[in-house]
């Protein structure tokens, strides 16, 4: 069987309709995907263990696509085929992407945006690959289709949609393009997040106190630093500063020109220098731990180099990259209107955070410690989990006043007099939910539809709230037409209850103020009737639902024998209407079990009788015409 | 008759409500609906019921109400890895018939 999930108290999902929602971190340098899985968010690991996934995608002639780390190793060799980055590039024109001399990549000339009006692709940057021109929402899709499949394939099953964060500063056309390479992923888009904003969820800043937060991203890249303000649960950017230049690979580079110098190393070849920037780089890692690393590298020539770097050394070198994110900072706090007492938490982001020089910096600068007890590459990843499960319909209930709940579910009344539940007991509201529901005979053109309040299987039991009927259902088999039907109860409790008939799309519906005369004395008897009752409840479900599947056997086998009575002989016509009759008798028995066996009787009697039938209506379709009219159809 | 948890299902359990930092224990439970007529529910609970069955397996509490646990009665919870999926899994003695992936059943 399938293997499910706990859910909050209140909110298991309905069978076959989990909402699996993800949280994505479509960054610059690696992206991730997280969801919340038995109320937490978790960042999920891809076929090969690993969670995050580079953000490089790298096209061959054969037309195919790598992406990640496969296509990471190849950056060098095929640069004008591998983009590195395509964030940068996103909603971007030619003029604005600044830096194409530099860049490895053959742009070219966007497309006239009146080719395609309101088409945010009009206008953007393409780059030209061997598997042809590419737009960045195209590149981008391709980053999002694998951490859509890791998500589909960890979670057993469709996304229902994916919360994807953006930087604060990303203007409509970026947002746009990101919305629409996510559409081409196949995602659904719940919404798009702003990057501070995740974080701040992840740590739980939502549910803390109202006041002004900092969040201090500092990336691969990238540096951003963004001021929030917290007010009812809606965080709200007060301002957004940053240097798109500076990242964790500048200290790298401080590392290796250290190596250079060090060695009287000069004009290494890219072998080389990528050699001494990934040791570099894991010097770096060592001395988040350790106060002093050792680097050892062999380069190509043979020449073996053999270094001692302390912390201290490293941070003297680093020094001025730390106060250089400072300014940035001063210049958030400027625009927001507000001094450095005035931050209430410090939240820090960003694989180069970790770096004992920073956190130290940033908190000095705002007198505080910063936020670091999550791991600051994923910590994007997770807020956007927990906002996507939020808006898949996961919520939880804690964060809603207690008043603000269904007191009794809510349903309407199905063939057999059963009481079908559409929205469970205590939901929160404002809540929508649907259901399909079909017809019960063949030709029905109305359907009733009676909406009921109460835990009891039975209608009876239940309390009747209102009536309407559908009507003008094409006439069709019975269960071809699709009903659906969706309760809706607002912010004030106010219940709305449609119908909708989804071929004809004809509609009908009513509402109702559910609470309305329940007092909690009533409620109380309501709720307690339907745990005495339990064992009572579940017999009569099963006999009913025994009744109307007998009912609806019989009526079938009498319409059968009607229309096509000559197909049988005495005997068999009197073997038929015996067991009919024996299947009449058993629908007064409480035994449950008794009348499936009387169903089952008479399914087996009939069964050469519908086969009978069966050839008839095809030699009856078949009358009259020739092979080749039939081939054609 | 009780509802039990593998030692494995119940550490599962206890690191979940310890991480999710509240709740009392699990609860378990039925509802109408689904292609075969009911479907499991499975809930961290905060709080305990009036009326609640109470169960215990492993150190984990676990909460029925009276009116699903005709429906369940018997049943064994295990937590399990299929590839990159992993959850519950429920045996359940009094199950019938049920859809393709057993998430909804009849009795």
């Amino acid at each position: 069987m399938a293997l499910l999930q706990i859910s909050e108290p209140g909110l298991s999902t309905l069978p076959h309709q989990h909402r699996l929602a993800v949280g994505i971190d479509l960054g610059t340098t690696n992206s991730l995907v997280a969801t919340v899985r038995n109320g937490i968010s978790v960042v999920l690991n891809n076929g090969n263990g690993g969670a995050i996934l580079p953000s490089v995608v790298r096209y061959l002639a054969d037309g195919s696509v790598v992406v990640g780390e496969a296509a990471q190793a190849m950056q060098n060799e095929d640069a004008a085929n591998t983009i590195v980055s395509v964030k940068r590039f996103m909603g971007r024109g030619l003029k604005e992407v600044g830096e194409i001399s530099r860049l490895p990549y053959r742009f070219v000339g966007a497309p006239s945006p009146s080719v395609a009006p309101g088409n945010s692709q009009g206008g953007m940057v393409q780059l030209r690959t061997v598997a042809g021109v590419k737009s960045p929402v195209e590149v981008s899709a391709e980053i999002l289709k694998v951490l859509r499949n890791t998500a589909e394939t960890a979670l057993g099953g469709e996304l229902v949609g994916a919360v994807i964060t953006v930087p604060a500063y990303f203007d409509d056309a970026q947002r746009q393009a990101t919305k629409d390479a996510a559409r081409l992923a196949g995602l659904n888009v719940l919404r798009l997040l702003n990057e501070p904003t995740a974080a701040a969820i992840a740590y739980g800043l939502d549910n803390a106190a109202e006041g002004v937060y900092a969040v201090y991203d500092l990336g691969g890249g990238t540096f951003d630093i963004s001021i929030l303000r917290l007010s009812r649960g809606v965080f709200e950017v007060l301002a957004a500063n940053g240097d798109s230049a500076l990242g964790g690979d500048d200290f790298d580079q401080r590392i290796h020109c250290w190596l250079l110098e060090k060695n009287r190393l000069s004009a290494l070849g890219p072998q080389d220098t990528r050699l001494l920037l990934t040791h570099a780089r894991a010097a770096k890692e060592q001395l988040t731990e350790h106060a002093e690393t050792r680097i050892t590298a062999a380069l190509s020539n043979g020449e073996v180099i053999d270094n001692v770097l302390t912390r201290s050394e490293f941070h003297a070198m680093s020094q001025n990259l730390v106060e250089h994110t400072l300014q940035p900072l001063r210049r958030a706090l400027r625009d927001a209107k507000l001094g450095v007492a005035d931050i209430k938490g410090v939240v820090m982001v960003g694989g180069a955070t970790r770096m004992p020089q920073v956190q130290h910096a940033v908190e000095e600068f705002f007198g505080q410690t910063p936020l670091t007890n999550l791991d600051p590459d994923k910590v994007v990843a997770l807020g956007a989990a927990i906002q996507a499960n939020l808006l898949a319909g996961n919520r939880s209930g804690g964060d809603w006043l207690l008043l603000d709940v269904i007191p009794l579910s809510l349903g309407i009344e199905t063939m057999g007099g059963l009481a079908e539940k559409i929205i469970p007991r205590n939901s929160t509201i404002p809540t929508a939910r649907a259901q399909e529901f079909t017809t019960y005979k063949d030709g029905q053109t109305a359907m009733s539809i009676h909406v009921v309040q109460g835990e009891r299987e039975l209608v009876s039991d239940c309390r009747s709230l209102a009536k309407f009927e559908l009507r003008g259902i094409p006439p069709m088999v019975a269960g071809a037409a699709r009903i659906r039907v969706t309760f809706q109860v607002d912010a004030d409790g106010l219940l709305n209850v449609s119908a909708r008939e989804m071929s004809s799309g004809i509609e009908a519906a009513i509402t109702v103020k559910p609470s309305y005369g329940l007092s909690d004395a009533e409620i109380t008897r309501m709720l307690q009737d339907s745990t005495q009752h339990a064992q009572d409840d579940m017999q009569a479900r099963a006999r009913r639902e025994q009744q109307t599947e007998a009912q609806q056997l019989l009526e079938a086998v009498q319409h059968a024998l009607e229309q096509d009575g000559d197909l049988l002989d005495q005997a068999e016509r009197a073997q038929i209407e015996a067991y009919m009759g024996a299947l009449r008798d058993t629908l007064q028995l409480t035994d449950h079990l008794a009348i499936k066996r009387a169903i089952t009787a008479l399914n087996d009697v009939t069964v050469s009788f519908a086969q009978a039938r069966m050839d008839k209506s095809v030699a009856h379709v078949l009358a009259g015409k020739n092979i080749a009219d039939l081939e054609i159809k | 008759m009780a509802i039990t948890l593998t030692e494995n299902a119940a550490r599962h359990v206890a690191n979940f409500i310890a991480k999710r930092g509240k709740g009392v224990g699990l609860r378990i439970g039925v509802r109408t609906s689904g292609c075969s007529g009911m479907a499991y529910k499975l809930e961290f609970a905060d709080e305990v019921a009036g009326d609640d069955v109470r169960f215990a397996s492993h150190g984990v509490t676990v909460l029925v109400d009276p009116k699903s646990l005709p429906y369940i009665d018997g049943m064994e919870l295990d937590y399990t890895r299929e590839g990159l999926n992993e959850g519950f899994k429920f045996s359940n003695p009094n199950v019938k018939n049920q859809c393709g992936c057993g998430e909804s059943f009849g009795v």
